[in-house]
């Protein structure tokens, strides 16, 4: 229990994995660089989005990194607090949604 | 029982509390410390001569901010001047009087007072009306509204501003309550809406109004300001759609790692992550924009230093011959090397710095 399985400052050796693999690596920041510029969606928009993804796949390192983004560009923490619900809606709603699937299953099964 | 003493205790500034970062020589020592003793981050220096700066100089004395004391009646968490009710610091009417004398010999444009609230010198009133006389282009108060409601007779400094078209630039750090109170004390945020509200009403702040009011935004943590211009315009839109309130500009601006941030920031577990957050943001470009390149700062005592942080940290300006307003020689202070250590790095991370906000 000592020893987290996620450690906050491996966050910052997520370059490194261009030691493994240069090329993809290169490739996966030039386009992650790319997705959070200002574009059709503002930048602030994309981190907002970002704070809410991080919370849906559950990665510690993103929810750190966006926390302090959207901080910066400030996003208020009602604001941070509603896309966390919108994350959690999303996920409550997609496993409810598999609800119809039980049950037509069961009808189709249930005399 | 807890809660009363820590209200207490925030109601004095670190030198009341002979808290040990209130001495210099203690932050000094931090920011040499750490990341930057054993080489992991470089020296702000290291990146000045890197750029062939080294030593930053200034371009040309511009504006000159005078601190008419570190009284205040705020205690707030960020303060880097450690201001408060309980500091007793404040300028008397002779050097004023010198430094209306300078206004008028030289062809510095700007005087910009702060504090400390400014307002609460006695003779603040006096300075404003005299340096309006000797023609002083602009007259910049760095007011932190507050100080407008904490008693009745400051309650027509919304009207005294305006006869003297001062410019107000005042701290606002969010337009919400929660934010601003954590990092000014209770109260603090619906004071600050009554206030600009005030301000508003004799003119301030208004759309085409030549009354100028700008706002100071900086972050309430160990996080950096975000774009300038996108801050202005969230303001904008919630301060309208809230309060119904209007200003000029939003300066954002960077939490220097001196005095009471400093503590914040080692009390928080932040430091560390906080000065490799601004080294790995440090801007070329910001860098040669730096305040102290056309301000020079004064104290309540008359001496002069390259900016207010270098004030709260006791370094006067590397002129040996105009260290003191009585002896002010503008060839000597343009001709000066400007100190640096490593808060400095608080003006050149990102978009920049400074008390006008960002500098690119
Ligand atoms: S930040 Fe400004 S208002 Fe707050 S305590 Fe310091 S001088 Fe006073
Ligand atoms: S802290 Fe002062 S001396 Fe250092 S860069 Fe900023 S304005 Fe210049």
């Amino acid at each position: 229990m000592s020893k987290p399985y996620y450690k906050e400052e491996d966050l910052k050796k997520f370059k490194d994995i261009a030691d493994f693999e240069p090329e993809l690596a290169e490739k996966f920041f030039g386009w992650y660089g790319k997705v959070f510029e200002e574009g059709a969606l503002t930048a602030r928009e994309k981190a907002i989005i970002a704070l809410a993804v991080s919370h849906a796949i559950q990665c510690p390192y993103c929810i750190d990194a966006y926390t302090k983004d959207t901080l910066k560009m400030g996003v208020s923490e009602a604001q941070m607090m509603e896309a966390v619900h919108v994350a959690g809606a999303i996920r409550g709603g997609a496993s409810l949604v598999h609800g119809v699937q039980m049950m037509n299953k069961v009808k189709k099964l249930s005399m | 029982m807890r809660i009363e003493t820590k209200k207490k205790e925030s109601k004095r500034s670190l030198k009341g509390k002979n808290h040990k970062l209130a001495q210099v020589e203690e932050q000094l020592k931090v920011l040499s410390g750490g990341d930057f003793a054993d080489g992991s981050l470089p020296t702000f220096k290291d990146k000045i001569e890197e750029m062939g700066e080294y030593p930053l100089r200034p371009t040309n004395i511009e504006i000159m901010q005078v601190n008419l004391g570190y009284m205040c009646n705020l205690v707030c968490k960020h303060c880097h001047v450690d201001a408060g009710p309980d500091r007793r610091e404040i300028m008397g009417r002779e050097y004023m009087q010198i430094i209306l004398d300078i206004m008028e010999k030289t062809d510095i444009h700007t005087l910009d007072l702060t504090g400390g609230a400014p307002e609460m010198n006695p003779d603040f009133r006096w300075f404003v009306t005299e340096a309006k006389k000797v023609g002083v282009k602009d007259i910049i108060v760095r007011s932190n509204l507050t100080i407008i409601l904490a008693n009745k007779k400051y309650y027509d400094l919304p009207e005294f501003f305006a006869e003297n078209n001062v410019h107000v630039i005042s701290s606002l750090p969010y337009y919400n309550k929660a934010k601003t109170d954590r990092q000014r004390g209770e109260g603090v945020f619906s004071d600050s809406i009554k206030a600009l509200k005030m301000l508003n009403a004799v003119g301030y702040g208004m759309p085409d109004s030549g009354l100028k009011l700008d706002l100071v935004y900086n972050p309430s943590g160990a996080f950096l300001p975000g774009n300038q211009e996108q801050l202005q315009a969230d303001f904008k839109r919630e301060l309208k759609r809230l309060f119904d309130i209007e200003f000029h500009e939003l300066f954002t601006i960077t939490n220097l790692p001196i005095s009471r941030f400093l503590d914040y920031l080692i009390a928080s577990e932040n430091y560390d992550d906080y000065m490799e957050t601004l080294v790995q943001a440090f801007n070329p470009t910001a860098a040669m924009n730096v305040m102290c390149r056309n301000t020079i700062s004064v104290d309540y005592d008359g001496y002069m230093y390259d900016c207010d942080f270098n004030q709260m940290l006791a370094m006067k300006v590397a002129a040996p011959k105009s260290q003191h307003i009585k002896d002010f020689d503008m060839e000597a202070l343009n001709r000066r090397p400007i100190f640096i250590h490593q808060h400095c790095y608080g003006c050149t991370a990102g978009a920049g710095s400074s008390c006008q906000g960002a500098v690119t």
